[in-house]
């Protein structure tokens, strides 16, 4: 395969063989279809996984990781930015203040700590004037999920024009805390950028990015990592230090990661937001099939209650909702006293920003498509179509594929054989087309040896007879 | 040149405005298995969902025959229903008879036709007044 490919194909979440007990699970709740199961351990299909994180939530035993640079990276530079999104302050109890959580951080070896949000303001402008001026590509979808993003690429390669080509706030803010730094005289490679990330699609959209060629961003910490880390440092101080937090962020600034967060500010047409995955299956399926009729702006997010349930936030989701929302009034409350809005910095037409935060095209990578040559694609298809009325519908899965259409599809492309379905090895016991050895070979190549051992089941076996 | 070919059919039923759009669903699905440029599907799509939808608005049922080949999708659809008295008026744009009630389900704008025009490369429509129409739609793969 070529290089290319393979950095399209970069992952942040890893399958560890040494503890999958190829149990399946992950295999079940996958979206996309990415994951099978081969001689008792899951199997990702790197082309069709769009790093959502739904199987990292449903392993029983942990095997499922997501990717973390070494922490000790950030010592590579002199100056050391931590950019925290705002829902890594919703993770903390409301004893804690976010004066203590940001020199908690600062101890930690930042030079910098700068909230995300800082860029949405501008971003925001930029938004509603790309809305206006894109009307014949409604609905517009925001670039903010990166899972989407790459579900959009994989699945619904027709919408992938309908992507809104602009920067994320990380993105924006990263490019606005570099160059203020350099401006004050500090070398650009001086400076590292670190983010801290509340997902593993996040950390994919910084390491192999889509419309981009290299991120802005140096590095990112895994927001669970760093939860702990300053947790502890909380734990031991006996006094409370009084310096003041990250209270400057607008109202809209604190939510934007929120579900309602972006679309609630587009001020041109009409604009919808639509939280956990499925749900935005469902309602792209009907978006693509041009069912679903003036909507201006789509703010589309894997996760159920958007960042606030990123797989590495370690805190409840509605809860940190509810912290959020609160600072977000307080902080609105405020207004006109807040020393002075840092968020005032990046000014509104910023010709450097206004350069830099375009992307470039997203290219559909279609895990749809049966072939590249058409032909070959429909006698696939009919193919597809036959096997598939034989097979039982039940989607038990023991097959090692995740429905019964899902293994048509693997048998046509070569990648499975019918004889895995359990009830086709049954049929073909019946007439003597099988015997009992052949089909336990096939179960054992799937689920391993293990879990079909003649002798597991030595004590129990009397009782069940 | 191969001469793969398909062909499926779907039943279309009058009033039944709550299952409309399974057959643009699954013809959207079985294009981009075949590959088919994103472009054209769409246009497929919105052109076969609008001549549905007339059915489900006009008339009492109907057939809806899908058949592709490496060069292009032919759709035709075939209706029981009480047929277009004057095609040329009913092409123009804002020309609608929809009733209250489909208004109400928002349909009935006079759009329909004339959609259906531009996102099909041919579109031929005939129709017998009490008997009921047939509309064809057909658009190529490769321009
Ligand atoms: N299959 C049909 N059977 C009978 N009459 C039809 C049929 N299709 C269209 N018509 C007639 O042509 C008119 C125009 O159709 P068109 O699709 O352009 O608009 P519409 O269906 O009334 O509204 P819209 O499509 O915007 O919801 C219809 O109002 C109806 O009188
Ligand atoms: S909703 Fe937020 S946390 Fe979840 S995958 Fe998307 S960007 Fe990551
Ligand atoms: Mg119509």
């Amino acid at each position: 395969m070529e290089r290319k490919t393979d950095n399209q194909f970069h992952h942040a979440l890893k399958f560890r063989e040494d503890l999958c007990i190829g149990c399946s699970h992950c295999m079940n709740i996958c979206p996309t279809e990415a994951i099978r199961v081969s001689h008792g351990k899951a199997q990702l299909h790197a082309n069709r996984c769009v790093d959502c994180g739904e199987c990292y939530r449903v392993c029983p035993v942990g095997a499922i990781i997501v990717e973390q640079d070494d922490f000790e990276n950030i010592y590579k530079y002199n100056t050391r930015v931590a950019l925290i999104p705002s829902v890594f302050s919703g993770q903390f109890p409301d004893s804690v203040s976010s004066g203590e959580i940001l020199s908690a951080v600062h101890e930690l070896g930042f030079t910098h700590v700068i909230e995300v949000e800082e860029g949405v303001e501008f971003l925001n402008d930029r938004f509603n004037e790309y809305i206006r001026e894109n009307q014949a590509k409604k609905p517009l979808i925001s670039p903010f999920c990166p899972a989407v993003v790459r579900l959009i690429q994989v699945k619904f390669p027709t919408l992938a024009g309908n992507i809104i080509l602009l920067k994320a706030p990380v993105d924006v803010t990263a490019l606005h805390t570099r160059k203020e730094l350099t401006d004050q005289g500090i070398a650009s490679e001086d400076i590292g950028i670190f983010y801290v990330t509340p997902c593993a699609a996040k950390i994919v959209a910084v390491k192999s990015p889509v419309g981009e060629e290299k991120s802005v961003i140096d590095g990112v910490i895994n927001m669970n990592y760093l939860y702990n880390k300053i947790f502890k440092i909380l734990r031991q101080k006996k006094e409370k230090s009084e310096v003041t937090g990250f209270s400057h962020l607008s109202e809209k600034s604190i939510c934007w990661s929120l579900t309602h967060g972006e679309s609630g500010h587009m001020t041109q047409g009409r604009s919808l937001a639509i939280d956990e995955i499925n749900n935005v299956i469902e309602f792209l399926e009907k978006v693509e099939n041009e069912e679903i009729d003036g909507i201006d702006f789509l703010e589309l997010r894997a996760c159920d209650e958007s960042c606030a349930g990123g797989i590495l936030c370690p805190g409840n989701r509605f809860m940190t909702v509810d912290k959020l929302r609160k600072r977000a009034v307080k902080s609105g409350d405020s207004k006109g006293n807040t020393p002075e809005s840092k968020t005032g910095k990046i000014s509104m037409n910023d010709p450097f920003l206004l350069e830099n935060i375009p992307l470039g095209p997203v290219l559909p990578r279609s895990i749809i498509k049966l072939d590249d040559n058409m032909s070959e694609a429909m006698i696939k298809m009919k193919r597809i179509y036959e096997l598939n009325r034989v097979l039982p519908q039940v989607d038990c899965g023991i097959c090692g594929s995740p429905t019964c259409k899902a293994l048509s599809e693997d048998v046509v492309q070569n990648q499975a054989s019918i004889k895995q379905c359990i009830f086709v090895q049954k049929i073909l016991e019946q007439n003597d087309k099988m015997d009992m050895q052949e089909s336990i070979q096939i179960m054992k190549s799937i689920w391993s040896d293990n879990k079909l051992d003649q002798n597991s089941l030595k004590d129990e076996i009397n009782e069940i007879n | 040149m191969s001469s793969e070919k398909m062909h499926f059919e779907y039943r279309v039923e009058g009033g039944n405005f709550s299952e409309a759009g399974y057959p643009s669903s699954q013809v959207k699905k079985t294009l981009k298995q075949l590959n088919v440029e994103g472009n054209v599907i769409k246009r497929t799509v919105v052109a076969l969902y609008e001549a549905e939808v007339n059915i489900v608005a006009h008339a009492y049922r109907g057939v809806i025959a899908v058949d592709i080949d490496t060069e292009k999708i032919i759709i035709t659809l075939t209706d029981e229903g009480p047929g277009i008295a004057d095609i040329k008026k009913a092409m123009e744009i804002g020309y609608s008879t929809a009733t209250p009630e489909v208004r109400e389900m928002g349909f009935g704008a006079g759009m329909g036709l004339s959609n259906m025009n531009t996102n099909a490369d041919k579109l031929s429509i005939t129709s017998e007044v009490g008997t009921g129409t047939i509309v064809e739609i057909m658009n190529y793969f490769h321009k």
